[in-house]
């Protein structure tokens, strides 16, 4: 026997978290703590507009009244926001410069990332915004995005260069005082990535936004918005690495996407926070808030490979305002050691004939616990609508947990809602025919995994739908005892 | 809400109702900022000032009352008045086993020791409503079957408010405990008999020993003043089987506490319910299911039918201990919505840390079939009675389990009634 079961897990234990490296770079962070002269400084940093100054101390004022939510199934030491610096940002960053004069270190960084920004210039037909830390260091593609009309560029160039787009949307789908993270980052956020798809134009290629925290004692509190105009379409990619650290960094970001008559947004993310390592110490806290607007006949689909963050508070939603819009959410949460996950989605439908999809696939191991928690609510004028909701569990081990909070509402006496969850573990038989036939018990939980998981992967964008598989094998195999 | 003081302290149980009450002061009522509480208010009953403990005896006569006996089989009865024991209309029996008062098991020193064992042992101590009733409950029925009997006849336990004092609340108390291998079929019903606003507050404690069968049915018809929090907790040992049946098709405000603790192997639960509301009605079906030890199942099945502004909440929890490897748990909500005012919110939830179990729930909001209504149609089916049927048909799976076919073929009526069709056939 070459290869035990036993190797395998203990080498999987061991195994350590690729993306964990600390590149030195020269940055500027702002002294911790959070008070009204912090996010003064930070948007005079920006160099932005009053009006930007003032909607952010508003936001600080608001969350300031606020408690931080107590309703999700996981357990954490709550961070003290006092001792976080709101601020971090590479010196070297300036967007204005070309790829050239970027620091060698950061080039090094985003080689190790897999990010090799020339790269994919020439050979892959995606646009990348990176943003490390606080700041936003490279936006690849914009001159052939601009031929097209499409502004894809930093939040943070986007409010001085397109003030009138960003005044009228931001805040109008997640307000300043939805929720206590959203009201955070309103108030601190310091960059993020800024998208418009102009009417009737079909973005060309993926674009896509890298989040790395790199600093220590930082949190990083991104925004992104887009918008696509009548009758576009784009797809949207984001991803985000951290390195290995003992301390529990903060990630709370907002994402917006507003989606006009006739027009489709395709969101992916593949998380890979850090997780904290095999003890459960260290790991990103992953406080997101994304949601979607839905205007007639247009379309939202999220699809989400969650597999890093010690910590995961996230529900990307759809209000399918428009009569006839669709909303879709597939998802793959994968927990392992002592992560822990709530995660799900909330489908608001309020226009007639809206129909939404959720596919929720969790995955636990080790000790983690793994939740699905999500809304579906049929609003009284909502006529004729559909949702049809999945969630499966797969169970490793038996010191994990599964748990399915859904919420189901209606109001409406033509609506049509099924809802189904199962809860199982990888079967013996699955396992002993596969050894059978000569494939051992490493490849056949990967075998079996990727079969549980195809319904979300298959929606991903080819790149990514690698990427992610890569990434489940790395988290599970072996985890079956 | 006035309390009078009331309560006896000489009672051998104070200890355990000062503590409760004590429970009951630092919780209050349960509000919509609990998750438990998220979709039903108890605002409106609290505004009204119950009477809690009657001031006169009221008595009724057995004409009046007979319609809500299943009168056409031979039963043991319980009955009460506002909460007090009516002899004349109740048949209790010592013979081989206890079916009487939950008064006399409190006082007599014969049942001491069962008390000691039982009593508030499976029900909250910490659920706020739970505790209000071990504070102040005084009566209920009491029902102890020993090892290897079965009683007779089928026992019927019920709750008559008169409302000849303004608004009542009421605190029933049952005590039901079926010894191995025993077994025992009661069917309990809570009745007003007034226009004035009645509230009950009762608490059902069942213990299925060994093997023992329990077969509980809950009729729930009641006028459009009278609101009823039921609390039952059911704790299980090895090889039981333990059934209850919910049919709500009345009330003005319905809250199901339903708690199964499976203390034990291959046991099984079972856990149905058929609704059907209009008007203004509220129904909450809060069940929780705990998988305590391995190889166990269960089974949830409700289906709801919601017409005119009624409301109806089904959140059902199922949670699975990490030692309880191989449960079986199956849970399942449909629900019917046929009128644009009426609301239905479901939650059913998963809670499991084993990894070789089975579980799943399923939730539907759907309408009927119109195709199926078409073909009644052709065939010459009125459109009433057509939607009868189909509707007929979605709560069968739910009375084809009922085992008494007296009751089975009284809960049709109560359906076709609920329904206004007579299609003259049961089901």
């Amino acid at each position: 026997m070459a290869y035990t079961e036993e190797e395998l897990k203990k080498e999987l234990e061991t195994k350590e978290y690729e993306y964990g490296f600390y590149t030195d770079l020269k940055s500027e962070t702002f002294p911790k703590g959070l008070n009204e002269a912090i996010v003064r400084a930070i948007s005079k940093k920006k160099d932005e507009p009053e009006w930007m100054t003032e909607w952010r101390l508003d936001a600080y004022r608001i969350w300031e009244q606020m408690e931080e939510p107590e309703w999700a199934n996981v357990h954490y030491e709550k961070p003290d926001y006092q001792a976080i610096s709101y601020y971090s940002a590479p010196v070297v960053a300036d967007p204005n410069k070309t790829l050239d004069d970027v620091d060698a270190d950061l080039l090094e960084m985003y080689r190790k990332l897999g990010i090799s920004v020339d790269e994919q210039k020439k050979l892959q037909n995606v646009a990348v915004d990176i943003v490390v830390d606080s700041v936003s260091v490279a936006t690849t593609f914009q001159k052939s995005l601009g031929e097209k009309g499409i502004i894809f560029m930093p939040i943070s160039e986007a409010i001085q260069k397109h003030p009138d787009l960003v005044k009228k949307y931001m805040g109008t789908v997640i307000p300043k005082k939805d929720n206590f993270y959203a009201a955070l980052n309103s108030a601190v956020f310091t960059d993020g990535s800024f998208c418009y798809i102009p009417k009737g134009v079909r973005c060309p290629m993926e674009l896509s936004t890298y989040f790395r925290i790199n600093e220590g004692g930082t949190g990083q509190f991104e925004r992104t918005l887009v918008i696509a105009d009548e009758s576009s379409y784009v797809s949207y990619l984001e991803g985000c690495t951290a390195p290995s650290r003992d301390e529990n960094q903060l990630h709370a970001a907002v994402v917006e996407l507003i989606a006009m008559d006739d027009a489709e947004i395709k969101y992916s993310t593949v998380q890979n926070w850090y997780p904290g390592n095999k003890e459960g110490k260290g790991g990103v806290y992953n406080f997101v808030t994304k949601r979607g607007l839905c205007e007639t006949r247009s379309k939202i689909s999220w699809t989400q490979v969650e597999t890093g963050s010690a910590v995961t508070w996230k529900y990307p939603s759809c209000i399918l305002k428009g009569n006839n819009s669709v909303g879709e959410f597939y998802s793959i949460a994968v927990t392992n050691n002592y992560q822990q996950a709530d995660t799900g989605t909330k489908m608001i439908h309020l226009g007639k004939n809206t129909r939404s999809t959720i596919i929720s696939k969790g995955i636990s191991a080790g000790k983690s616990q793994n939740s699905y928690r999500g809304l579906v609510q049929i609003g009284s004028r909502a006529e004729n609508a559909r949702n049809f909701s999945q969630c499966d569990s797969l169970l490793m081990g038996n010191e994990c947990g599964a748990h399915t909070f859904p919420y189901i509402e209606a109001k409406n006496k033509t609506a049509q809602v099924e809802h189904e969850a199962t809860t199982s573990k990888i079967g013996e038989d699955q396992l002993f025919y596969c050894n059978q036939r000569g494939i051992d018990t490493e490849k056949a939980i990967a075998l079996i995994v990727n079969g549980f998981s195809k319904e979300v992967l298959n929606k991903l964008p080819m790149e990514f739908a690698v990427e992610a598989q890569k990434l489940l094998e790395i988290s599970l195999e072996g985890s079956v005892g | 809400m006035a309390f009078e003081n009331n309560v006896d302290v000489e009672h051998p149980v104070h200890d355990v109702r000062t503590e409760a009450i004590k429970n009951f002061e630092n919780k209050g009522f349960p509000s919509k900022k609990e998750e438990a509480w998220k979709y039903t208010s108890l605002n409106s009953l609290q505004k009204i000032d119950f009477s809690i403990f009657p001031k006169q005896d009221n008595a009724i006569e057995y004409k009046d009352v007979k319609k809500y006996f299943i009168h056409e089989i031979d039963t043991y009865k319980i009955v009460f008045i506002d909460g007090v024991y009516s002899s004349n209309l109740s048949e209790t029996t010592h013979d081989g086993v206890d079916i009487c008062l939950m008064s006399s098991a409190l006082t007599k020193p014969m049942y001491k020791q069962i008390i000691d064992v039982y009593f508030n042992k499976v029900a909250s101590k910490d659920e706020s409503l739970t505790t209000l009733n071990t504070a102040f409950c005084r009566e209920g029925a009491y029902i102890y079957i020993p090892k290897n009997k079965m009683p007779k006849k089928p026992v019927e336990i019920l709750h008559f408010a008169t409302g000849n004092e303004a608004s009542i609340m009421l605190q029933p108390r049952n005590l039901i405990i079926v010894e191995e291998n025993a077994e025992v079929q009661i069917i309990e019903r809570h009745q007003s008999l007034t226009a004035n606003e009645a509230l009950t507050n009762s608490v059902t404690e069942i213990f299925a020993a060994k093997s023992a069968i329990v077969d509980y049915y809950k009729i729930q018809n009641d006028t459009a003043n009278a609101s009823l929090i039921d609390n039952t907790y059911v704790d299980q040992k090895g090889k039981s089987h333990v059934k209850v049946h919910t049919f709500s098709f009345g009330g003005k405000l319905t809250r199901n506490n339903l708690n199964f603790y499976q203390n034990g192997e291959y046991m099984d639960s079972t856990l149905k319910g058929v609704t059907i509301l209009g008007e203004k009605q509220h129904v909450d079906h809060h069940t929780l299911v705990h998988h305590i030890e391995p190889n166990c199942e269960s089974h949830q099945d409700y289906k709801g039918i919601y017409g005119d502004s009624s409301t109806g909440v089904f959140n059902g929890k199922i949670i699975v201990d990490k030692i309880a490897q191989k449960t079986n748990a199956f849970q399942k909500n449909n629900n019917i919505l046929i009128s644009d005012k009426a609301t239905i919110n479901s939650k059913p939830q998963l809670e499991i840390f084993a990894d070789d179990v089975k579980c799943s729930h399923g939730c539907t909001i759907g309408q009927l079939d119109e195709d199926a209504m078409f073909y009644m149609q052709t065939r010459g089916i009125p459109q009433k009675e057509a939607r009868a049927l189909l509707m007929y048909a979605f709560a069968n799976n739910v009375l084809e389990s009922v085992s008494i076919p007296e009751l089975k073929a009284r809960i049709n009526k109560l359906i076709a009634k609920k329904l206004g069709v007579n299609l003259g056939f049961d089901l």
